[in-house]
């Protein structure tokens, strides 16, 4: 049984890393804390359910259009929501996005009603038979899809003259400012980025999980913890710290079951923000 | 307080005592009861994150402990709940004490205090839903035994009262932050941590107080609610919403002022009212709620007391700004 | 009263300060110069408890203080001023320096008196009711030093209190700090203004790139070669030695 959870966990783990991912780049560029992370990765969900279910069109094709207009969305959303009120205070940001969340969450409850909704694919049940593990399809699909956007993103940030910038901007916010990058269009360009990484994680987590108004929920502590234990802005720390808590996670609730396999991820939250807050690869708290 | 503000809380006072002889509908006498509910938790939360400066998201952990302690003891025990609740404030604080060591020793400030807060809350509320003292995920049952060594009242009379005297209580510790040097201590903590420290404060010692009182008064607030409710398990006492409603009220009545949660509990309740009477679909009052959160914080960052508070601010007289140099930007 | 023997702070591969020993003696007003980014600053946030060194000892009143909290410092009566000023913007000027005086009384009222009488020493008298973010440079410069005061020190540590006052206000501070000597305080302050340097000092320090090139009286420093040297550039002392030959 151990195997084929740790490999159940290094599936689900990708995903995880994707939205790890996003958080991480906004908190390394931004210096925010996005509360409304895991309400916005369900309003991907959502968004993936209805393109589906409405047009049949595949969630793994839904990523066209869901990443594109969700990086749509977190540009606007920050450049003229949260930049502007905020005022650039730390203390107000984190209460702006906790609202955030609050509305994002509560909206879904209001217009999709509580009712909890998964998706079924013609595939979703044709299945790699391993012998000790039958590794659906949709699994499969969805794992290969977020590593090769991981390593998207991984090219952008390294290979292009935008990477370059966010880089910049990251690192010394006044000295970009200096040599002319417009560091408000960074930010949200940045913010972008990662709410498309959720667009894209919501689709590729629909064929294999479920969405209700509180999905989001389960993904903020998951999220955070990830970061904060592959540290606050590293790309890398995000990516190997997704496939830690997806094993900790898989293996927690093999052997602890169910809800006490939860445990797992708060602690290590608890213990990696008491001793070590940096994490094991960032720089800051 | 002035001597005006002293008049006016007294004839409140007053008028809050005698308001059960005049009102005889059960149902705004339940009302006055939640809201006073509401006001006392926010004032807990105002305790640490309002005079502090310490901004919990998992408030709700003290409630929870709180209510748990004083239920088992009553069910498995028989300990009566009159004694229970300072068992619950006991737990709550110790909770406290233990959240507010780890986090605070280890110098989490801002954000990921409030991450880790809520880490904590989510913990407790796995333990609960997974171990057998607590009932598990099936919850504790209480008996309805009204009688004052039960905390129970047969009457929505007996729980206003309850509830008067939690919210007085929790005034009354406001009032005292106000004038003492305690309270000064967790402005300066709150203003400029590291200033506070070079002046001669122990932050960290004042810190985990603060964060023992909120924990203390959390824990009668949970006894309060079980016994009103007869019912707790781990998705009620650890909810996140609480957690929630307690630093709105706050927020929007005004942070670190003593009426502050009161008036946000007033205020809230009423959008609440306005709210369902529109369109009684779950979900909606809670995305005003939110609204406003996001509203105040942008413009009214004093809450509505800031609207009130006529401070001497002789700002404008000096001409520069306060961006000019001077106050280093502190982290969240 | 306070003695520093051997203070070594690194940052990385940089060393900030280096093999530092200094002294103040009870009721001395001493000064620490040097150019910018000689290690002033650090040296004070070490003796302050704000740093700890990686080397060396700080000893108040023949006890060692090292690894104590800044907190625990200022109750043994050593209190230091930021050189950017640190109020409590959201307080009002009164409300500051009584944080300060709360150090010593738990009454309200006795500190409040307190912080009337300070505010009265600095000059701030009418300006108690403002709230400190609505304060000019000068007034955040005595509400940092009305605040320190207020914890009724035996130590004073003040960093650059003069930096950004014009000439009339620094003739008042410069008044202001030997009054408060004159009340049994010691004063140790980390300056540029040289004014002010060579009106206050009993002794002066010069420190340089992390250490200390010279020590004295402020007119002894001044014309040592050194110190010119660290301030002017290299074969500045000569080019003035020969221009005064001249």
């Amino acid at each position: 049984m151990l195997p084929a959870a740790i490999i159940n966990g290094v599936m689900y783990g990708s995903i995880y890393a994707l939205v790890a991912l996003g958080l991480t780049l906004i908190y390394g560029v931004l210096h925010i804390i996005n509360f409304a992370h895991g309400a916005m990765l369900m309003l991907a969900l959502y968004a993936a359910f209805f393109l589906f279910r409405i047009f049949s069109i595949d969630p793994y094709l839904a990523i066209l259009i869901v990443a594109p207009a969700s990086f749509v969305i977190g540009y606007v959303l920050y450049r003229w929501g949260i930049g502007k009120l905020s005022k650039g205070k730390d203390q107000n940001i984190l209460l702006i996005t906790l609202g955030l969340s609050i509305i994002i969450e509560n909206s879904a409850l209001f217009f999709f009603t509580g009712d909890q909704q998964t998706v079924s694919l013609s595939y979703s049940y044709d299945a790699l038979d391993l012998g000790f593990l039958f590794l659906s399809y949709p699994k499969i699909i969805s794992f290969v899809a977020s590593l090769m956007i991981c390593a998207l993103l991984w090219a952008l940030m390294s290979l292009t003259d935008l990477g370059k910038a966010i880089r910049a901007v990251a690192k010394e916010r006044q000295g970009a400012r200096l040599v002319g990058i417009d560091v408000e269009h960074i930010f949200a360009v940045t913010f972008g980025i990662g709410i498309a990484c959720l667009g894209a994680a919501g689709c590729m987590l629909l064929p294999i999980f479920y969405v209700d108004p509180y999905t989001g929920n389960i993904f903020v502590v998951i999220a955070f913890t990830i970061v904060v234990l592959g540290g606050m802005g590293s790309v890398v720390g995000a990516l190997l710290g997704g496939f830690v808590i997806g094993i900790t996670e898989s293996v927690g609730g093999l052997l602890l079951g169910e809800s006490l396999g939860q445990i797992g991820i708060s602690l290590i939250f608890i213990i990696i923000l008491i001793f070590k807050p940096t994490g094991l690869f960032g720089s800051r708290v | 307080m002035s001597r005006n503000g002293a008049v006016m809380l007294l004839v409140s006072a007053v008028v809050l005592l005698l308001a059960p002889y005049f009102i005889e509908s059960k149902f705004y006498l339940d009302v006055l009861t939640l809201i006073f509910f509401t006001a006392y938790i926010g004032q807990s939360w105002n305790i640490l994150g309002g005079y502090a400066g310490q901004f919990s998201f998992g408030g709700v952990m003290f409630f929870g402990t709180g209510a748990y302690a004083s239920t088992i003891l009553l069910t498995t025990f028989g300990v009566p709940p009159i004694i229970g609740i300072f068992a619950a404030i006991f737990a709550g604080a110790g909770l406290g004490f233990i959240v507010g060591y780890m986090s605070f020793r280890s110098g989490l400030r801002g954000s990921y205090f409030a991450l880790i807060t809520l880490a904590f809350a989510e913990l407790l509320r796995v333990l609960a839903n997974s171990v057998e003292f607590t009932g598990g995920g099936v919850g504790l049952f209480l008996t309805y035994a009204p009688g004052l060594h039960n905390l129970q009242f047969d009457t929505p009379v007996g729980f206003y009262y309850f509830s008067l005297l939690l919210l007085a209580i929790s005034i009354l510790i406001a009032l005292w932050l106000e004038r003492s040097r305690f309270g000064a201590q967790l402005a300066a903590i709150r203003e400029n941590q590291d200033a506070a420290e070079a002046l001669g404060i122990d932050t960290l010692r004042c810190k985990i107080y603060a964060i023992m009182i909120m924990g203390g008064m959390g824990g009668a607030a949970g006894t309060f609610y079980a016994q009103k409710y007869l019912y707790l398990d781990p998705p009620i006492a650890y909810s996140i919403s609480l957690s929630v409603e307690m630093l709105l009220v706050t927020i929007v009545g005004g942070m670190g002022t003593v009426f502050g949660p009161l008036i946000g509990a007033f205020v809230l309740h009423i959008v609440n009212e306005i709210t369902r009477h529109f369109l009684d679909t779950p979900g909606l009052s809670l995305i005003v709620y939110g609204v406003i959160l996001v509203l105040i914080i942008s413009y009214l960052p004093n809450g509505l007391m800031g609207l009130f508070k006529s401070r001497s601010k002789a700002s404008d007289d000096a001409g520069l700004g306060p961006d000019e140099t001077g106050g280093a930007s502190k982290d969240a | 009263m306070l003695d520093v023997r051997g203070i070594t702070k690194r940052f990385g591969g940089l060393v900030a300060v280096s093999s530092v020993d200094l002294s103040v003696s009870e009721g001395e007003i001493v000064s620490l110069i040097g150019p910018n980014g000689a290690g002033k600053t650090t040296l004070f946030a070490i003796i302050a408890g704000f740093l700890t060194p990686d080397e060396g000892e700080v000893t108040l009143n023949s006890s060692s203080i090292n690894g104590l909290k800044p907190h625990k410092i200022c109750q043994r009566g050593m209190v230091r001023t930021f050189q950017i000023t640190q109020p409590f913007a959201g307080l009002t000027t009164l409300e500051n320096i009584m944080v300060g005086a709360y150090a010593n009384t738990t009454d309200y009222d006795i500190a409040r008196s307190d912080a009337e009488r300070v505010a009265e020493m600095v000059g701030m008298s009418s300006q108690l009711d403002k709230s400190a973010d609505g304060l000019t440079v000068a007034g955040r410069k005595r509400l940092e030093l009305a605040r320190a005061l207020a914890t009724n020190p035996k130590l004073l540590l003040l960093d650059e209190v003069m930096a950004g006052l014009n000439p009339t206000e620094i003739d008042e501070v410069v008044q202001i700090i030997k009054n408060i000597r004159d009340s049994g305080v010691t004063i140790f302050l980390i300056e540029h203004v040289m004014k002010a340097v060579i009106n206050l000092s009993d002794r002066t320090y010069v420190l340089n790139d992390g250490t200390l090139i010279a020590q004295g009286t402020p007119h002894s420093v001044a014309s040592d070669p050194i110190v010119i040297e660290a301030y002017l550039g290299h074969g500045a002392a000569e080019t003035m030695k020969d221009r005064a030959q001249k």
